[in-house]
């Protein structure tokens, strides 16, 4: 079953320089788990990795009891989605038809979109909130808006494993709850998310796990409360912070930075 | 927006495109038509003599033939590169693979091979183009993108552009000078059906494998790693584009000389009118290109059947106001 995507002491090496090393993260179908760590520490160097699109100079990634490396291209979109944090969308495309690439991996190669197909993309544009503009262009869309049609796309390929680079960066605080209400709803329906994050409340609230990077190696993993600790992020982040409770729900309040 | 206007608005799979395909298929083939009736010699079907007749197959066929399939090939190339690189600006000649063909035509001109026999021209041709897609190759190397890729097309663009003038500087003869720049202007006057059959072939297989690429080139809409995870493998993808424009614009360019602007002004004006999916694009192009070249080659010979005004030359005077009237227009929508 290819119910685990986990790596094992991965290194990367970016022209030489080490963003990367020994990192270890397994992820169970059933989890979202949160990545997080200052700016520069390898947050996006490690989904790239997780996603099978960078290859690791050491360590292995596996889907199930196979490595990424052994599953075919479109195999591996079937089993992994995945959304950059470059929301770059280089053609003025429909939004549907924007979310419709999502299904790429599963269209035989000449044929149109399946029944299957049209409502993966309807489902996923229902999700995301994006119906209401199915079919304007996205460079009409103010930059939250397309971060959602993206999310949709990525929703749409209706993978197991969907690994998001900082996918709530710029949604307004409605679209942020709705977000994470979906990676909830995915979870509960079998599938996994792993997310890139700065909103350390949003991680502490929604996430299973949380592994915090500094400088490209792990500095802590495990379930929110026990790494976000003040101590820990003043260590990751040079911060002064206060972990609270407000009204049962767990809240991170970075206070100020630390000289 | 309010639900009432978007369900209104609410596309069918295919609705924009297929109308703008089969409108743009029917004028290619007006002009095909059209292109087997015009010329010099008069206007109509050959009937009766024989020296008609031979007008008709020698002369109007291989032309009406090699202008579909030249412009057809160019507008595709033009699209296909447009969409890799997501570039608007980007254009066949971009790869060095014209500039190659030139240059191996030119030196059949200057080694006096051509005068020797007529194919040594387009043959010369073809090795130039298959020298420079070997060159780009080599050049930009395994695994990596777009953008070394145009770097590798710049260097051997510029390259064969200072040898074809080295070649045109020491040229034997004003004569055989004068031969070099008429062909370099791009001209599909006195083609025989022995030049449809040395080009058909390779300019067919070449897009053929060109219009494989639609589905990466949707997918790179959402920039490189993205269009990775939806199934495309960079490296394939690029030498599918390399090989493919290699084949159809090296053989147009052996035979045809130098044809500016078609690649670049047709993917780009039809563009919207197929929703700006790159997909979808490339058929279009396909049509709109034939439709340009034939169009622009059925114009030279209605208002100046005599004249020695090249191909080339119209299809960049057409090719400009258009652009002209496209920066007119982005200025309009962009400005205050």
């Amino acid at each position: 079953m290819t119910d685990t995507l986990q790596a094992k002491d991965v290194g990367v090496s970016l022209s030489g320089r080490r963003v990367l090393r020994g990192v270890s993260l397994t992820v169970r179908t059933g989890e979202i788990v949160a990545v997080i760590g200052a700016n520069g520490a390898g947050k996006s160097t490690f989904l790239k990795v997780m996603a099978g699109l960078l290859r690791p100079v050491e360590g292995t990634v596996k889907l199930g009891e196979r490595p990424l490396s052994a599953l075919d291209a479109r195999a591996l979109g079937r089993e992994i989605a995945y959304l950059p944090q470059d929301r770059t969308v280089h053609w003025p495309l429909s939004v549907r038809r924007l979310v419709g690439l999502g299904r790429l991996p599963h269209r035989a190669r000449v044929a149109g979109p399946s029944a299957a197909d049209l409502e993966a993309i309807e489902k996923a544009m229902a999700a995301m909130d994006v119906l209401a503009f199915a079919n304007r262009p996205v460079d009409e869309l103010s930059g939250g808006e397309r971060a959602r049609v993206l999310l949709a796309r990525a929703l749409a390929q209706q993978a197991r494993f969907l690994v998001a680079d900082e996918p709530s960066t710029g949604l307004d605080p409605a679209h942020g709850l709705t977000l994470f209400t979906q990676f909830v709803r995915m979870a509960a329906s079998d599938c996994a998310v792993i997310v890139a994050l700065h909103d350390l409340s949003l991680a502490a609230r929604y996430c299973h796990r949380v592994l915090l990077l500094k400088d490209g190696a792990a500095l802590a993993e495990g379930p929110p409360q026990s790494v976000l600790t003040p101590e820990r992020l003043a260590e990751a982040y040079g911060i002064r912070a206060t972990v609270a409770q407000i009204d049962g729900w767990p809240v991170v309040l970075p206070i100020e930075p630390l000289a | 927006m309010s639900e009432a206007v978007a369900s209104a608005e609410e596309p069918v799979e295919n609705r924009t495109a297929v109308p703008v395909i089969a409108g743009l298929a029917a004028i290619a083939g007006v002009a095909f038509i059209a292109s087997l009736l015009v010329g010099p010699s008069g206007i109509g079907l050959p009937r009766g003599s024989h020296a008609a007749e031979l007008i008709f197959t020698q002369i109007r066929l291989p032309r009406a033939i090699l202008g579909a399939l030249i412009g057809g090939t160019l507008g595709l190339a033009g699209a296909v590169l447009q969409g890799y690189l997501r570039n608007p600006l980007a254009e066949p000649g971009l790869l060095g693979i014209s500039g190659g063909a030139a240059l191996g035509a030119v030196i059949a001109i200057h080694s006096g091979a051509s005068a020797a026999f007529a194919l040594a021209l387009p043959l010369g041709g073809l090795a130039g183009a298959a020298l420079a897609a070997i060159a780009i190759m080599i050049l930009a190397g395994t695994r990596t993108g777009p953008l070394t890729l145009i770097l590798a097309g710049v260097a051997i663009s510029s390259l064969v552009g200072a040898l074809t003038t080295l070649a045109l500087n020491l040229s034997p003869n004003p004569f055989a000078s004068v031969e070099m720049l008429f062909w370099l202007l791009g001209s599909l006057s006195d083609r025989s059906l022995a030049h449809v059959w040395l080009a058909a072939p390779l300019i067919i297989a070449g897009s053929a494998l060109l219009l494989t690429t639609g589905r990466a080139l949707d997918a790179l809409t959402l920039g490189d790693e993205a269009a990775q995870n939806l199934g495309v493998n960079p490296t394939g993808l690029r030498n599918r584009i390399v090989t493919g424009t290699a084949l159809s614009v090296g053989a147009a360019t052996a035979v045809s000389g130098t044809i500016g602007f078609v690649g670049l002004v047709v993917p780009h004006l039809l563009r919207p009118l197929v929703g700006h999916e790159p997909r979808r694009l490339l058929p279009a192009s396909v049509f709109g290109g034939a439709a340009l070249v034939l169009t622009a080659d059925v114009g030279l010979r209605l208002f100046a059947p005599l004249s020695d005004v090249r191909l080339g030359v119209v299809t960049a005077l057409v090719g400009a106001p258009f652009f002209l009237w496209l920066v007119i227009k982005t200025r309009r929508e962009l400005g205050p």
